[in-house]
């Protein structure tokens, strides 16, 4: 990937990013640890890879994303807004009650949502429905999840790991974004997942390993995805919870809670300057 | 003698009658295919069916997917493992979302016999009412059950059917049969009691008729295939034409057809209502006869309760 591609993506990512912020911040409620450790990710799917049309959201032959660790919706949001599905100024609405800004994604209000999620190891599931759709009715689209680290000791997350295994949904690409917290505290103290790309392995996934705020390897990732046929991809990315943010990085503190002025301040600021740097 | 079949043969063979002119139909089954039927379909249309193995709740949010892509997918298993089981991803990846998936429940009631009470779902109709949008049928017989598969495949959101393993009566007439999902069927009129029954109870509402005209008691009775959206217009007619009424369902008194006609009664015409069923108990092994019997699921229950349901006529 050339540096001019790179410093774009790192515009779009820092753009979810401050979106995510702004949208938490004006609901005084949410989650902006893992949006910020996902941010890069979406940056590189909306921007770079998936193929969609903000103006026709419903379009049927589009590539899906099923963002299966709702609670991060903020960055699925700003993302949206950043790619013209819904206007900027909307996410200031979030979380409030007469807004189509939920706290965790509803497809049935917001365009672009794929799929309704928020109790985990749902979206995992629905996108291999999504998946299987897609075989069934011989279309070439590709269906993007992303799963949080927690959120693979549901069990249901296994109940589809070898379903799509099974079904060879080589058309299903699912990311674990593995930013190590949870909202009780590290996951390998609480209940450690881990290890995950030897269980996607033995489920017979696909697996691939790799820093997921790197853009390069995520497009080796998506690509060595699209090119393996008969199995589908898992995609463990090794991220930080926070990222950006000095202060909330790796602090599972900002698992759940909206900074205050100051805080969203600093914050701002600290995107900010590191895209003056680019 | 009427003749009889399981809902749940007749819910099999209807998979496959309307998968020859629905396409984007599509059957899933969590291991239980021989025993819900699905295997009918299975073998009709083996590209279109989709074993998920046992794994319920994982098959429940798949239907859900494959329904934003336009399939109408009918994700099959007993009542228990579905409204029970899988209730949670049955309420936010179909309920809450409102998508085109139906749900096959197979083995509903303590008529699954021999297995017992882990088996035995009494509670799938209280929760499945509770989730806004959702429309829950429960075919009296095989006729009923066939026209209950189509009409929820023409209907656009999400539906649970309930269908049963014990051969029942066939007590309506196919070739004149019609289906309206919400509209309750007045079966025979009466004045001084009504029968409101569900499910396999319909029949046997029919039968208690007959034993009441002995104690000189004329008995309506109504069946109601849609437990959801409820037919208050035709309960409230009923309640206020013969002042009494029993409901009779194969399913805890609590939260099923009893509950639902009791609130809608008791707002729109307080009349007495007393509710035939399992009364807050779990079943238990045994041959079907013999536990109709033990949980007064019978017609001279339903006959004793409209009596009684008379005495407190004001």
């Amino acid at each position: 990937m050339d540096q001019a591609k790179i410093r774009e993506l790192r515009q779009k990512s820092a753009e979810i990013k401050l979106g995510a912020l702004e949208a938490v911040y004006s609901a005084s409620s949410g989650h902006p640890g893992g949006s910020l450790s996902i941010s890069d990710l979406l940056a590189y799917l909306y921007f770079e890879e998936m193929r969609i049309d903000p103006k026709n959201p419903r379009w049927e032959d589009r590539d899906r994303l099923v963002l299966s660790k709702g609670h991060t919706a903020p960055a699925l949001y700003a993302a949206l807004a950043a790619r013209g599905f819904l206007p900027r100024e909307d996410l200031k609405t979030f979380r409030q009650a007469d807004s189509y800004l939920q706290g965790h994604p509803d497809m049935k209000h917001t365009p672009g949502v794929d799929m309704t999620t928020g109790s985990l190891g749902l979206g995992i599931s629905a996108a291999c429905g999504i998946a299987l759709a897609g075989k069934l009715k011989k279309k070439d689209y590709r269906v993007y999840a992303i799963l949080g680290d927690g959120e693979c000791e549901e069990g249901q997350v296994w109940e589809a790991a070898m379903f799509a295994a099974h079904k060879k949904l080589d058309n299903l690409c699912a990311f674990v974004d593995f930013n190590g917290l949870q909202i009780d505290g590290p996951v390998a103290e609480v209940n450690d997942p881990t290890p995950l790309d030897k269980k996607f392995e033995a489920f017979r996934w696909n697996v691939l390993v790799i820093d997921g705020h790197d853009f390069s390897q995520i497009e080796t990732a998506v690509n060595a995805a699209k090119a393996c046929s008969g199995k589908p991809t898992a995609v463990i990315c090794r991220s930080v919870k926070g990222k950006g943010v000095s202060f909330m990085e790796n602090n599972v503190k900002w698992h759940g809670s909206a900074p205050n002025g100051e805080q969203y301040g600093q914050a701002v600021e600290e995107i900010r300057a590191s895209l003056q740097s680019l | 003698m009427a003749e009889k079949i399981a809902t749940r043969e007749a819910y099999g063979d209807a998979l496959v009658e309307f998968g020859a002119k629905y396409e984007n139909l599509v059957v899933l089954d969590a291991d239980l295919a021989e025993a819900t039927k699905t295997v009918k379909f299975k073998k009709a249309y083996p590209d279109r069916f989709f074993d998920c193995g046992i794994a319920e709740g994982n098959m429940v949010a798949v239907a859900a997917g494959l329904a934003t892509a336009g399939m109408i997918p009918f994700a099959s298993s007993f009542a228990m493992f579905t409204a029970g089981r899988a209730f949670e991803q049955i309420r936010n990846a179909i309920g809450y979302p409102h998508l085109n998936v139906k749900i096959g429940a197979t083995h509903a009631g303590i008529t699954v016999g021999e297995d017992g009470a882990t088996h035995q779902c009494l509670e799938d109709l209280g929760t499945m009412r509770t989730i806004p949008g959702m429309t829950i049928l429960n075919p009296a017989d095989a006729v009923e059950a066939r026209a209950a598969v189509e009409a929820a495949i023409l209907l656009d959101g999400p539906c649970y059917l309930r269908f049963g393993r014990y051969a029942v009566p066939v007590i309506h007439d196919s070739a004149s049969f019609r289906f309206t999902v919400g509209k309750g069927l007045p079966l025979a009129a009466g004045k001084d009691v009504t029968l409101v029954a569900t499910g396999i109870m319909v029949s046997m509402a029919l039968e208690a008729r007959e034993l009441l005209k002995a104690d000189g008691i004329d008995a309506a009775v109504i069946d109601i295939h849609t437990i959801k959206p409820l037919d208050k217009e035709l309960i409230l007619k009923a309640a206020a034409e013969t002042g009494a009424i029993v409901t009779a369902e194969e399913h805890n008194v609590i939260g099923g057809l009893g509950s639902a006609v009791a609130e809608a009664v008791s707002e729109g015409c307080p009349v007495p209502v007393l509710r035939v069923g399992v009364e807050d108990v779990f079943g238990c092994s045994g041959k079907v006869p013999a536990l109709l019997e033990k949980f007064g699921l019978t017609p001279s229950h339903i006959a004793f309760m409209a009596k009684e349901a008379v005495k407190k006529k004001r």
